[in-house]
């Protein structure tokens, strides 16, 4: 199979996984950077509206390097999607599809749900809340634990830090309690 | 120790603060080397997507124990990460620039526990941690911004409530 073509298909853990666990070397040798990604919010907060509270009282332009990253991320985004892209749905197990089709989520043509996430969604109360509040907590979360999958579960982990083990099981018990306990009733509405 | 903004007198110390991620760079190096920084990125976008790590679904399978491959995808990535970190210990291996390299070492807080489980929430809502929301941005799902500018927003306010809140 042409080369193009094998990479065009889902990528399977064991390969994605190690790729991405690279970064933590990439990142460190290149630069002495350390891995994270929810910092940029921060960064991003700190040029544009500081408002004078203190936690965004630094130099972030010796932090502008994760900014970089982060628009390199959105421009891979970009290249994926005009080079790279694979048009087959996203295959996910039976049981997930019968629970989601409950709630009228069928459309498995893109990686989000197209029934959930789109702008005409958001004039919907689930979708106000999955895309408002969800992405209000994602932020204010990540800053508070001091990190976020990247942060804390890769580079935190990968330096044996016993806060990131605490925080990434935390990430995990938060996100089965909202999958399982609380997201029927979200998406019901 | 008790990290709080009152003991906090330098920038590196306010920079630091709460997170996991910064420079540690002394060295002045041209502006433009952070163009690596662009490629490393893109690197790292094009791998989210391709193991559908951006994917709502497979987030929900995760927390739902229906597949292990979020589980594969982490536990991988820490281990790759963790022999790296190892490696680079034992054998005192310097940046390109011939500097030191330093990990930052982080003291616990109830921050993480509290913090941790909204993101959580928040992360089961989404479908995406920070990374992902900007991958998906650019393969084409544009109401992302949306959640882009909620977590920025959300970022705001804990700068902004951060001494009022416990840790």
């Amino acid at each position: 199979m042409h080369f193009i073509e094998l990479i065009k298909q889902p990528w399977p853990w064991y390969v994605a996984g190690p790729l991405i666990g690279l970064m933590v070397p990439l990142l460190l040798i290149f630069g002495n950077k350390t891995f994270g990604i929810s910092s940029s919010l921060r960064h991003i907060c700190a040029s544009c509206v500081p408002a004078k509270i203190p936690f965004f009282q630094y130099n972030w332009r010796k932090e502008i390097w994760n900014l970089f990253f982060v628009f390199g991320v959105f421009l891979g985004g970009i290249i994926t999607l005009f080079y790279l892209k694979d048009d087959s749905a996203v295959v996910v197990n039976p049981k997930l599809v019968a629970e989601l089709s409950q709630y009228g989520i069928t459309d498995y043509s893109g990686l989000i749900p197209n029934d959930l996430f789109s702008w005409a969604s958001l004039s919907t109360p689930r979708g106000i809340v999955m895309m408002v509040l969800g992405g209000f907590l994602v932020g204010f979360g990540t800053r508070y634990a001091g990190g976020c999958t990247s942060g804390h579960a890769i580079m935190g982990l990968s330096m044996l830090q016993f806060p990131s083990l605490v925080a990434t099981i935390c990430f995990m018990v938060g996100g089965f309690i909202m999958a399982n306990l609380i997201l029927p009733f979200i998406l019901s509405m | 120790m008790k990290e709080t903004l009152k003991n906090t007198n330098t920038d590196f110390e306010m920079r630091s603060l709460d997170a996991i991620c910064f420079s540690e760079e002394e060295i002045k190096t041209p502006s433009w080397h952070n163009l690596k920084y662009l490629l490393f990125g893109i690197l790292f976008g094009i791998i989210l997507i391709k193991a559908e790590v951006v994917s709502w679904f497979r987030i929900q399978e995760m927390f739902r124990l229906q597949s292990f491959h979020m589980f594969g995808v982490i536990g991988s990535a820490v281990a790759v990460g963790a022999l790296s970190v190892f490696l680079i210990k034992k054998f005192k291996i310097k940046s390109i620039y011939g500097e030191e390299i330093k990990l930052p070492v982080k003291s616990m807080n109830k921050g993480q526990i509290i913090g941790g489980l909204l993101f959580g929430f928040g992360w089961a809502m989404t479908g995406a941690c920070p990374g992902p929301l900007y991958a998906q941005l650019g393969y084409g799902a544009t109401v992302t911004l949306v959640t882009i500018f909620m977590a920025i927003v959300g970022t705001w306010v804990y700068g902004l409530l951060r001494e009022k809140l416990p840790h």
